[in-house]
C-alpha cells in the first residue's frame, strides 16, 4: 500500500488509550460498544443509500424520476419514510403468538448483524479475523430463515404462513449453490480466513485468474445470492401480487421496517461476500504489466474500491429486480435442482482438477 | 440427440432473452433526462404535453359556419355500451316538402363515459372524434351531461 496511515492505527490508538484510563476488562467491553455502535451507524449509512438507490434505480429503469418532492431530488424521502414507521404503532392482532410475533423481527435483524462480523472493509478494518470467515458467514446467513418461518407461524395469517414456507424451501435451495460457488474459490486458495482469501488475490482477482469455473461460480453465486435474499425476481416469500406482503403481512411500524432493514442488510453481506471471494475484497484493480495504470489505481483508497465493488453487485441485483418477471414456485424450484446445482457440481469437480494440477495462476 | 441440441438450443435462448431485457433496461436507465412523467402541477401551462391519442372526451366538432356532420342516425346510442349518449331529434319540412330528420340534442354524459370510443368507430359520418382533453371534473354531477352540438347548429351536406 502506498498510504503509510492505516485504519489499524486508529484502533491501536483507541486501545492504547483506553487501556491507559481503564482495567482490560473494562476495555474489552468499551471496544465492543465502539465496534457496535460503528457497526450500526455503518448498516443505517448503507440502508439510507440503498433506499434511495433502488427507488431511483427502479424509477430510471421505468422511465420514471423516482422521489423528488422531499428534499433536493427526494433524497430526504427515506428520512421521511422512517419517521413516519417510527410514529406507527406496532400493531399485533389478537390471534397471533405474541412472543414469536414480536420476537421474529430482532432475531432476523440480528442474525444479518452477526454476518458481517467477518467482513474485511480495508487493511486492518476487520471486526473479527476468524479462521473461517466464510464459512461463518454462510452458516450464519442462513439463521435468518428461522426468523422469517417465526414471522409466518405466529402472524396465523396464511398468506404469512404460505410466504414462510416458501422462504424456506427457497433459502434451503439456493444456499447449496451459494456455497459451492464459494467453495469454488475456496479450493483453490486453500483458506476459509477472509483476510487470507483477499491476501491471495494480490496478483490477480479470483474472477480474472480463476479461468472459466470461477467466472461461471461468479455467475451463479450472483443468481443464487438474489435469491437467497429473497428479492425479485426470486421475491416468492413477499409475492405482493399473490400473498399481501408475505411473511410480513401482519407486521406494522418499525417491526415492518426491521425486515425492510434486513433485506438490505442481506443485500449488502451477499454482495461484500462476492466481492471478498470473487473481486479482492479492497484490492485494487491491477493489469499485470501496466506499472504507470497500477500506480494510479493504487491512489484509490481501499475502502472506495471495497464499497465501489459491492455497489456493483447491489447495483446488479436492483438490475435483475427491475427486468425480470417473478419466478413460479416450481420453476424456481426447477432453476435451483435441475440446472444450478447439478452445474455447480460440475464445476467443483472442474475446479479440483485444476487445483490438483495447478493450473491456476 | 435431436432432443438434446433442442435443450441446448433452448437454455441459450433462454439466457439470450434474459440479457436483451437487461441491456433494454439498462438503455432506459442511463437516459434519464427522456423518461415520460409529466411534472403535471407545476407544468400544466408551459411544458405539459398529452399526446394526440389521448381520449379524453367525445366531441363533435363544428365547422367555420356553424356545422357539423351528425345525421341523428342514432348509431352511436345504440353503440354505447353504458347508456353515454342521447341522442334527441326533431323532424323538420324542407322546401320542397319533404319530411326530415335532423339533430336537436346531442346529449352527452361525461360521467358515465368510459373513453372506449365504440361511438366513434360506429359513426358512418366521422362526425365525432375524441378530443385530447383532461381537468375535466367539475362540482356538480348535473354539469357533465353536456350537449355536444352547439346553438343553431345546422347539418352539414355532402358535396356530390
Amino acid at each position: 500500500m502506498i498510504l503509510s496511515f492505516q485504519f489499524s492505527d486508529i484502533t491501536k490508538w483507541i486501545h492504547d488509550s483506553l487501556s491507559g484510563m481503564m482495567s482490560p476488562g473494562w476495555t474489552l467491553f468499551s471496544e465492543f460498544v465502539l465496534a457496535g455502535i460503528a457497526m450500526i451507524l455503518l448498516v443505517v449509512a448503507l440502508a439510507v443509500i440503498l433506499v434511495y438507490m433502488e427507488r431511483k434505480v427502479a424509477g430510471f429503469m421505468q422511465l420514471r424520476i423516482g422521489p423528488n418532492r422531499v428534499g433536493l431530488w427526494g433524497s430526504l424521502q427515506v428520512f421521511a419514510d422512517v419517521f413516519k414507521l417510527l410514529l406507527k404503532e406496532s400493531f399485533a392482532p389478537n390471534s397471533v403468538d405474541k412472543f414469536l410475533f414480536n420476537f421474529a423481527p430482532i432475531l432476523v435483524l440480528a442474525v444479518s448483524f452477526m454476518a458481517l462480523a467477518p467482513i474485511s472493509y480495508g487493511p486492518g478494518m476487520q471486526l473479527w479475523d476468524a479462521n473461517i470467515g466464510i464459512l461463518y458467514v454462510t452458516a450464519v446467513s442462513s439463521i435468518g430463515v428461522i426468523g422469517i418461518l417465526m414471522a409466518g407461524w405466529s402472524s396465523n395469517n396464511k398468506y404469512s404462513l404460505l410466504g414462510a414456507m416458501r422462504s424456506g424451501a427457497q433459502i434451503v435451495s439456493y444456499e447449496l449453490s451459494a456455497g459451492l460457488s464459494i467453495v469454488a474459490v475456496i479450493a483453490m486458495c486453500g483458506s476459509l480466513s477472509v483476510s487470507e482469501i483477499i491476501a491471495s488475490q494480490a496478483d490477480g482477482w479470483w474472477v480474472f485468474k480463476g479461468h472459466l469455473p470461477i467466472m461461471f461460480a461468479f455467475v451463479i453465486y450472483v443468481i443464487a445470492g438474489t435469491a437467497e435474499t429473497n428479492r425479485a425476481p426470486f421475491d416468492l416469500a413477499e409475492a405482493e401480487s399473490e400473498l399481501t406482503a408475505g411473511y410480513h403481512t401482519e407486521f406494522s411500524g418499525m417491526q415492518f421496517g426491521m425486515f425492510y432493514l434486513t433485506e438490505y442488510i442481506n443485500m449488502v453481506v451477499i454482495s461484500m461476500v462476492a466481492a471478498t471471494v470473487f473481486l479482492g475484497g479492497w484490492l485494487p484493480f491491477h493489469i499485470f504489466g501496466f506499472d504507470a495504470f497500477n500506480n494510479i489505481m493504487d491512489y484509490i483508497p481501499s475502502f472506495v474500491w471495497f464499497f465501489g465493488k459491492v455497489f456493483f453487485i447491489i447495483f446488479l441485483m436492483m438490475w435483475f429486480r427491475w427486468t425480470f418477471p417473478r419466478l413460479r414456485i416450481d420453476q424456481l424450484l426447477k432453476l435451483e435442482w435441475k440446472y444450478l446445482l447439478p452445474l455447480s457440481i460440475i464445476n467443483i469437480v472442474i475446479v479440483a482438477f485444476i487445483t490438483v494440477m495447478g493450473w491456476h495462476f | 440427440m435431436r432432443s438434446l441440441i433442442q435443450y441446448i438450443k433452448e437454455v441459450v435462448l433462454g439466457f439470450y432473452s434474459l440479457i436483451q431485457g437487461l441491456m433494454l433496461t439498462l438503455k432506459y436507465f442511463t437516459r434519464p433526462w427522456k423518461n415520460i412523467v409529466e411534472q403535471y402541477p407545476e407544468n400544466r401551462s408551459t411544458t405539459i404535453n398529452i399526446p394526440e391519442r389521448f381520449a379524453g372526451e367525445v366531441v363533435l366538432p363544428h365547422d367555420e359556419n356553424n356545422r357539423h356532420k351528425c345525421t341523428a342516425c342514432t348509431l352511436c346510442e345504440m353503440a354505447c355500451p353504458n347508456g353515454t349518449i342521447k341522442i334527441i331529434s326533431a323532424t323538420i319540412e324542407t322546401e320542397d316538402g319533404k319530411k326530415k330528420k335532423v339533430l336537436d340534442k346531442w346529449v352527452y354524459n361525461l360521467g358515465m363515459c368510459t373513453m372506449c370510443a365504440q361511438c366513434i368507430d360506429a359513426c358512418p359520418q366521422d362526425a365525432i372524434t375524441m378530443k385530447n382533453s383532461f381537468e375535466l371534473s367539475v362540482y356538480d354531477r348535473n354539469q357533465l351531461i353536456k350537449v355536444l352540438n352547439k346553438p343553431g347548429s345546422k347539418l352539414k351536406e355532402k358535396e356530390s
